[in-house]
Protein backbone atom coordinates (compact mmCIF):
# COMPACT_ATOMS: atom_id res chain seq x y z
CA UNK A 1 0.00 0.00 0.00
CA UNK A 2 1.76 3.59 -0.77
CA UNK A 3 2.80 5.66 2.42
CA UNK A 4 0.64 8.64 2.49
CA UNK A 5 1.56 11.93 4.75
CA UNK A 6 -1.12 14.08 5.66
CA UNK A 7 1.20 17.30 6.33
CA UNK A 8 -1.78 19.23 8.48
CA UNK A 9 -2.12 16.30 10.94
CA UNK A 10 2.17 15.70 10.53
CA UNK A 11 1.15 11.67 10.27
CA UNK A 12 1.60 8.88 7.84
CA UNK A 13 -1.07 6.55 6.91
CA UNK A 14 -1.34 3.60 4.59
CA UNK A 15 -3.98 3.31 2.03
CA UNK A 16 -5.57 0.67 -0.56
CA UNK A 17 -5.60 2.81 -3.52
CA UNK A 18 -4.56 2.71 -7.10
CA UNK A 19 -5.11 6.51 -7.59
CA UNK A 20 -4.92 9.69 -5.69
CA UNK A 21 -8.13 10.25 -6.09
CA UNK A 22 -9.15 7.23 -4.51
CA UNK A 23 -6.32 8.40 -1.37
CA UNK A 24 -8.39 11.54 -0.87
CA UNK A 25 -12.31 9.94 -1.26
CA UNK A 26 -11.12 6.81 1.15
CA UNK A 27 -9.47 9.67 3.49
CA UNK A 28 -12.39 12.09 3.30
CA UNK A 29 -9.92 15.12 2.09
CA UNK A 30 -11.73 17.61 -0.05
CA UNK A 31 -9.24 18.03 -3.04
CA UNK A 32 -9.30 21.80 -2.60
CA UNK A 33 -7.51 22.01 0.69
CA UNK A 34 -4.37 19.97 -0.50
CA UNK A 35 -1.75 19.99 -3.30
CA UNK A 36 -0.56 16.51 -3.69
CA UNK A 37 3.36 14.89 -4.06
CA UNK A 38 4.06 12.25 -5.43
CA UNK A 39 7.91 11.04 -4.62
CA UNK A 40 8.22 14.74 -4.14
CA UNK A 41 6.73 16.06 -7.57
CA UNK A 42 3.07 17.41 -7.35
CA UNK A 43 0.80 15.37 -9.15
CA UNK A 44 -2.70 16.14 -10.45
CA UNK A 45 -6.04 13.77 -8.47
CA UNK A 46 -5.88 11.27 -11.41
CA UNK A 47 -2.13 10.61 -10.93
CA UNK A 48 -1.58 6.35 -10.52
CA UNK A 49 -0.20 5.25 -7.40
CA UNK A 50 2.08 2.28 -6.75
CA UNK A 51 2.94 0.29 -3.27
CA UNK A 52 6.34 1.94 -3.59
CA UNK A 53 5.61 6.00 -4.18
CA UNK A 54 5.61 8.38 -1.66
CA UNK A 55 2.71 10.44 -1.26
CA UNK A 56 2.69 13.29 0.44
CA UNK A 57 -0.85 15.46 0.97
CA UNK A 58 0.09 19.69 1.61
CA UNK A 59 -2.32 22.01 3.33
CA UNK A 60 -2.85 24.67 1.22
CA UNK A 61 -4.54 26.60 4.03
CA UNK A 62 -1.91 28.17 6.23
CA UNK A 63 -1.65 27.78 9.99
CA UNK A 64 -2.69 31.21 11.17
CA UNK B 1 -5.64 14.19 -18.59
CA UNK B 2 -2.32 15.39 -20.00
CA UNK B 3 -1.47 19.60 -19.94
CA UNK B 4 -3.57 21.11 -22.08
CA UNK B 5 -0.77 23.20 -23.96
CA UNK B 6 2.44 20.43 -24.35
CA UNK B 7 0.77 17.27 -23.16
CA UNK B 8 3.25 16.88 -20.21
CA UNK B 9 2.93 15.33 -17.06
CA UNK B 10 0.04 17.90 -15.09
CA UNK B 11 0.97 19.26 -11.90
CA UNK B 12 -2.70 20.78 -11.58
CA UNK B 13 -6.18 20.82 -12.74
CA UNK B 14 -8.04 23.94 -12.05
CA UNK B 15 -10.77 23.99 -10.16
CA UNK B 16 -12.75 26.93 -12.33
CA UNK B 17 -11.72 25.94 -16.09
CA UNK B 18 -11.05 22.09 -15.89
CA UNK B 19 -7.57 22.71 -17.35
CA UNK B 20 -4.93 20.54 -16.49
CA UNK B 21 -0.86 22.06 -16.41
CA UNK B 22 2.55 20.85 -16.41
CA UNK B 23 4.90 22.69 -14.38
CA UNK B 24 6.15 24.76 -16.93
CA UNK B 25 2.86 26.35 -18.23
CA UNK B 26 1.22 26.55 -14.90
CA UNK B 27 4.15 28.79 -13.84
CA UNK B 28 3.85 31.19 -16.84
CA UNK B 29 0.11 30.70 -16.25
CA UNK B 30 -0.09 31.96 -12.58
CA UNK B 31 2.60 35.01 -12.90
CA UNK B 32 0.69 36.02 -16.04
CA UNK B 33 -2.52 36.10 -13.87
CA UNK B 34 -0.76 38.19 -10.94
CA UNK B 35 0.84 40.10 -13.36
CA UNK B 36 -2.64 41.21 -15.07
CA UNK B 37 -4.04 41.74 -12.10
CA UNK B 38 -1.16 44.19 -11.29
CA UNK B 39 -1.53 45.94 -14.63
CA UNK B 40 -5.54 46.08 -14.56
CA UNK B 41 -5.73 47.52 -11.46
CA UNK B 42 -2.56 49.84 -10.86
CA UNK B 43 -1.00 47.90 -8.15
CA UNK B 44 2.41 49.42 -9.23
CA UNK B 45 3.54 53.00 -10.46
CA UNK B 46 6.89 53.22 -11.70
CA UNK B 47 9.41 54.47 -9.21
CA UNK B 48 7.22 52.97 -6.83
CA UNK B 49 8.46 51.95 -3.04
CA UNK B 50 7.06 48.64 -1.95
CA UNK B 51 7.30 46.77 1.30
CA UNK B 52 6.35 43.37 1.23
CA UNK B 53 4.20 42.36 3.93
CA UNK B 54 6.45 38.97 4.68
CA UNK B 55 5.12 36.55 7.30
CA UNK B 56 7.51 33.67 5.86
CA UNK B 57 4.36 31.81 4.45
CA UNK B 58 3.44 30.52 1.22
CA UNK B 59 1.52 33.80 0.18
CA UNK B 60 4.17 36.13 0.73
CA UNK B 61 6.81 34.78 -0.73
CA UNK B 62 5.54 34.61 -3.59
CA UNK B 63 4.21 38.23 -3.53
CA UNK B 64 7.84 39.17 -2.84
CA UNK B 65 9.27 36.74 -5.40
CA UNK B 66 7.03 38.10 -8.26
CA UNK B 67 7.49 41.91 -7.18
CA UNK B 68 10.89 40.85 -7.19
CA UNK B 69 10.88 40.87 -11.08
CA UNK B 70 9.55 43.93 -11.34
CA UNK B 71 12.63 45.67 -8.56
CA UNK B 72 14.77 43.69 -11.06
CA UNK B 73 13.68 45.99 -13.86
CA UNK B 74 13.50 48.77 -12.00
CA UNK B 75 10.53 49.66 -12.19
CA UNK B 76 10.02 49.73 -8.54
CA UNK B 77 12.34 49.82 -5.13
CA UNK B 78 11.53 46.88 -3.19
CA UNK B 79 11.80 46.11 0.81
CA UNK B 80 9.59 43.59 2.89
CA UNK B 81 8.74 44.05 6.36
CA UNK B 82 8.31 41.40 9.11
CA UNK B 83 6.31 41.52 12.58
CA UNK B 84 7.64 39.46 14.79
CA UNK B 85 4.77 38.66 17.33
CA UNK B 86 6.99 37.40 19.52
CA UNK B 87 5.05 33.76 20.08
CA UNK B 88 7.46 30.87 20.85
CA UNK B 89 8.03 27.73 18.65
CA UNK B 90 5.99 29.50 15.82
CA UNK B 91 6.80 33.00 14.61
CA UNK B 92 10.19 31.77 12.97
CA UNK B 93 12.19 34.38 10.55
CA UNK B 94 15.01 32.86 10.13
CA UNK B 95 13.82 31.39 6.74
CA UNK B 96 12.51 34.96 5.71
CA UNK B 97 15.68 36.28 6.96
CA UNK B 98 17.91 34.08 4.57
CA UNK B 99 15.58 34.40 1.57
CA UNK B 100 15.90 38.06 1.60
CA UNK B 101 19.46 37.98 1.68
CA UNK B 102 20.42 35.91 -0.62
CA UNK B 103 17.87 37.83 -3.10
CA UNK B 104 19.07 41.14 -1.89
CA UNK B 105 16.20 42.52 -0.80
CA UNK B 106 16.44 44.62 2.31
CA UNK B 107 14.25 43.24 5.32
CA UNK B 108 12.81 45.59 8.48
CA UNK B 109 11.49 43.36 11.01
CA UNK B 110 9.18 45.15 14.11
CA UNK B 111 8.89 43.35 17.28
CA UNK B 112 5.64 43.71 19.53
CA UNK B 113 8.54 43.42 22.78
CA UNK B 114 10.25 46.58 21.10
CA UNK B 115 7.00 48.75 20.74
CA UNK B 116 4.55 47.51 23.01
CA UNK B 117 7.14 45.66 25.97
CA UNK B 118 5.21 42.71 25.27
CA UNK B 119 5.78 39.46 22.92
CA UNK B 120 2.20 38.36 22.26
CA UNK B 121 2.82 35.25 24.73
CA UNK B 122 3.24 37.82 27.82
CA UNK B 123 0.47 39.95 26.24
CA UNK B 124 -1.57 36.45 26.19
CA UNK B 125 -0.87 35.78 30.05
CA UNK B 126 -1.95 39.76 30.65
CA UNK B 127 -5.31 39.61 28.64
CA UNK B 128 -6.57 36.29 30.18
CA UNK B 129 -10.27 37.15 29.03
CA UNK B 130 -9.81 38.41 25.48
CA UNK B 131 -9.37 36.12 22.20
CA UNK B 132 -5.58 36.40 20.76
CA UNK B 133 -6.34 36.65 17.61
CA UNK B 134 -8.14 39.98 18.43
CA UNK B 135 -5.84 42.28 20.07
CA UNK B 136 -2.34 40.56 18.02
CA UNK B 137 -4.70 41.52 15.07
CA UNK B 138 -4.81 45.13 16.01
CA UNK B 139 -1.26 45.11 16.96
CA UNK B 140 -0.30 43.67 13.92
CA UNK B 141 -1.94 46.00 11.26
CA UNK B 142 -0.47 48.88 13.78
CA UNK B 143 2.63 47.78 13.45
CA UNK B 144 2.10 47.62 9.59
CA UNK B 145 1.08 50.85 8.97
CA UNK B 146 3.85 52.24 11.41
CA UNK B 147 6.28 50.35 9.32
CA UNK B 148 5.70 51.48 6.20
CA UNK B 149 4.95 55.16 6.91
CA UNK B 150 8.65 55.01 8.84
CA UNK B 151 10.46 53.24 5.78
CA UNK B 152 8.50 55.68 3.16
CA UNK B 153 6.67 53.00 1.41
CA UNK B 154 4.05 54.15 -0.98
CA UNK B 155 2.38 50.85 -0.86
CA UNK B 156 2.49 47.48 1.35
CA UNK B 157 1.56 44.34 -0.87
CA UNK B 158 0.31 41.49 1.23
CA UNK B 159 -0.67 37.98 -0.19
CA UNK B 160 -4.10 38.26 0.51
CA UNK B 161 -5.64 35.54 -2.31
CA UNK B 162 -8.54 34.86 -4.01
CA UNK B 163 -9.68 32.46 -1.01
CA UNK B 164 -9.41 34.74 1.70
CA UNK B 165 -10.84 38.05 0.00
CA UNK B 166 -13.92 35.49 -1.13
CA UNK B 167 -14.47 34.75 2.37
CA UNK B 168 -14.36 37.79 3.72
CA UNK B 169 -16.95 39.11 1.13
CA UNK B 170 -18.85 36.66 2.88
CA UNK B 171 -18.54 37.13 6.06
CA UNK B 172 -19.17 40.90 5.24
CA UNK B 173 -22.29 39.73 3.65
CA UNK B 174 -23.67 37.54 6.45
CA UNK B 175 -22.73 39.88 9.30
CA UNK B 176 -24.16 42.87 7.64
CA UNK B 177 -21.10 44.80 6.83
CA UNK B 178 -21.13 46.58 3.52
CA UNK B 179 -19.19 49.72 5.06
CA UNK B 180 -16.16 47.30 5.61
CA UNK B 181 -16.41 45.27 2.09
CA UNK B 182 -15.84 48.72 0.83
CA UNK B 183 -12.48 48.63 2.16
CA UNK B 184 -11.63 45.62 0.11
CA UNK B 185 -10.30 44.93 -2.93
CA UNK B 186 -7.16 44.68 -4.84
CA UNK B 187 -5.94 48.39 -3.77
CA UNK B 188 -7.67 48.81 -0.05
CA UNK B 189 -9.15 51.89 1.30
CA UNK B 190 -12.13 54.34 0.04
CA UNK B 191 -10.22 57.15 -0.24
CA UNK B 192 -6.50 58.63 -0.23
CA UNK B 193 -5.77 58.88 3.42
CA UNK B 194 -1.95 59.91 4.20
CA UNK B 195 -2.13 58.09 7.42
CA UNK B 196 -2.85 54.61 5.77
CA UNK B 197 0.06 53.27 3.46
CA UNK B 198 -2.54 51.65 0.67
CA UNK B 199 -2.28 47.65 0.65
CA UNK B 200 -2.10 46.10 -2.47
CA UNK B 201 -3.17 42.09 -3.16
CA UNK B 202 -1.04 40.86 -6.26
CA UNK B 203 -2.75 37.50 -5.52
CA UNK B 204 -6.16 38.83 -5.63
CA UNK B 205 -7.76 36.62 -8.77
CA UNK B 206 -5.30 32.99 -8.01
CA UNK B 207 -6.17 30.84 -5.46
CA UNK B 208 -4.77 29.22 -2.58
CA UNK B 209 -4.04 26.14 -4.07
CA UNK B 210 -2.81 27.51 -6.73
CA UNK B 211 -0.37 29.44 -4.33
CA UNK B 212 0.16 26.57 -2.91
CA UNK B 213 1.73 24.93 -5.78
CA UNK B 214 3.73 27.80 -6.98
CA UNK B 215 5.33 27.82 -3.75
CA UNK B 216 6.14 24.73 -4.41
CA UNK B 217 7.80 24.51 -7.06
CA UNK B 218 9.58 27.43 -6.92
CA UNK B 219 11.04 25.79 -3.18
CA UNK B 220 10.51 28.18 -1.56
CA UNK B 221 11.46 27.63 2.30
CA UNK B 222 7.94 27.26 4.15
CA UNK B 223 6.77 24.93 6.83
CA UNK B 224 4.03 24.03 7.46
CA UNK B 225 2.93 24.84 11.39
CA UNK B 226 -0.05 26.12 13.45
CA UNK B 227 -0.08 29.36 15.21
CA UNK B 228 -0.74 28.40 18.95
CA UNK B 229 -2.97 30.63 19.34
CA UNK B 230 -5.07 30.31 15.97
CA UNK B 231 -8.82 30.88 17.22
CA UNK B 232 -10.52 32.10 13.55
CA UNK B 233 -13.65 30.31 14.26
CA UNK B 234 -16.09 32.29 12.22
CA UNK B 235 -13.72 32.63 9.33
CA UNK B 236 -12.89 28.80 9.61
CA UNK B 237 -16.40 28.12 8.80
CA UNK B 238 -16.62 30.18 5.99
CA UNK B 239 -14.11 28.77 4.49
CA UNK B 240 -14.91 25.15 4.86
CA UNK B 241 -18.57 26.15 3.73
CA UNK B 242 -16.82 27.45 0.48
CA UNK B 243 -14.38 24.51 -0.09
CA UNK B 244 -17.40 22.57 -0.17
CA UNK B 245 -19.10 24.53 -2.13
CA UNK B 246 -16.46 24.74 -4.36
CA UNK B 247 -15.71 21.05 -4.94
CA UNK B 248 -19.61 20.26 -6.01
CA UNK B 249 -19.57 23.70 -8.08
CA UNK B 250 -16.58 24.68 -9.51
CA UNK B 251 -16.22 28.13 -9.98
CA UNK B 252 -17.74 29.53 -6.96
CA UNK B 253 -15.25 31.80 -5.49
CA UNK B 254 -14.14 32.98 -9.00
CA UNK B 255 -17.74 34.35 -9.29
CA UNK B 256 -18.03 36.01 -5.72
CA UNK B 257 -14.45 37.55 -7.01
CA UNK B 258 -15.57 38.56 -10.28
CA UNK B 259 -18.97 39.95 -9.15
CA UNK B 260 -17.71 41.71 -6.21
CA UNK B 261 -15.32 43.64 -8.27
CA UNK B 262 -18.46 44.62 -10.52
CA UNK B 263 -20.19 46.18 -7.55
CA UNK B 264 -17.10 47.73 -5.65
CA UNK B 265 -16.56 51.22 -7.37
CA UNK B 266 -20.36 51.99 -6.43
CA UNK B 267 -19.78 50.32 -2.67
CA UNK B 268 -16.80 52.36 -2.34
CA UNK B 269 -18.54 55.95 -3.83
CA UNK B 270 -21.44 54.78 -1.13
CA UNK B 271 -18.73 54.86 1.68
CA UNK B 272 -16.72 57.22 1.02
CA UNK B 273 -17.15 59.72 3.41
CA UNK B 274 -19.67 57.98 5.88
CA UNK B 275 -16.75 57.90 8.68
CA UNK B 276 -14.01 61.00 8.48
CA UNK B 277 -11.44 59.36 10.32
CA UNK B 278 -9.43 61.93 13.34
CA UNK B 279 -6.33 61.09 14.70
CA UNK B 280 -5.56 59.20 17.62
CA UNK B 281 -4.70 61.78 20.83
CA UNK B 282 -1.72 59.39 21.65
CA UNK B 283 -0.19 58.06 18.87
CA UNK B 284 -1.31 60.14 16.18
CA UNK B 285 -2.70 56.96 14.14
CA UNK B 286 -5.94 57.35 12.35
CA UNK B 287 -9.23 56.08 14.13
CA UNK B 288 -12.51 56.54 14.36
CA UNK B 289 -12.56 57.37 18.01
CA UNK B 290 -10.22 59.90 20.41
CA UNK B 291 -8.00 56.96 21.50
CA UNK B 292 -7.09 53.75 18.70
CA UNK B 293 -7.72 50.35 19.66
CA UNK B 294 -3.53 49.25 20.01
CA UNK B 295 -3.48 52.56 22.49
CA UNK B 296 -6.22 51.34 24.52
CA UNK B 297 -4.65 48.14 24.60
CA UNK B 298 -1.54 49.20 25.32
CA UNK B 299 -3.24 51.49 28.25
CA UNK B 300 -4.54 48.34 29.32
CA UNK B 301 -1.27 46.28 29.34
CA UNK B 302 0.18 49.01 31.68
CA UNK B 303 -2.14 48.64 34.06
Amino acid sequence: MPKVFIERENKHVEVKASTVKEILIKLKINPEVVIISKNNELVTEDAKVSETDEIKLLSVISGG
Amino acid sequence: MPCNNCLKKPVIKLTNSNVSLCKKHFIHYFEKKVKKTIRMFNLLEKGDKIGVALSGGKDSFTVLSILKQFSDKNVIQLEALAIDEGIKSYRELSNAEKFCKKNKIKLHILRYEDFFNYSLDKMVKKFRNKTPCSFCGVFRRYLLNHGSKKFKFDKLATGHNLDDESQSILMNQFRNNPEVSARLGPITGVMIDERFIRRIKPLYFVTEKETTAYSFIKGFPVEYSECPYASFGYRNSVRDMLNEFESKYPGTRHSIINSFIKILPSLKEQFKESKALSSCKLCGEPTSKETCQACEYIKELKN
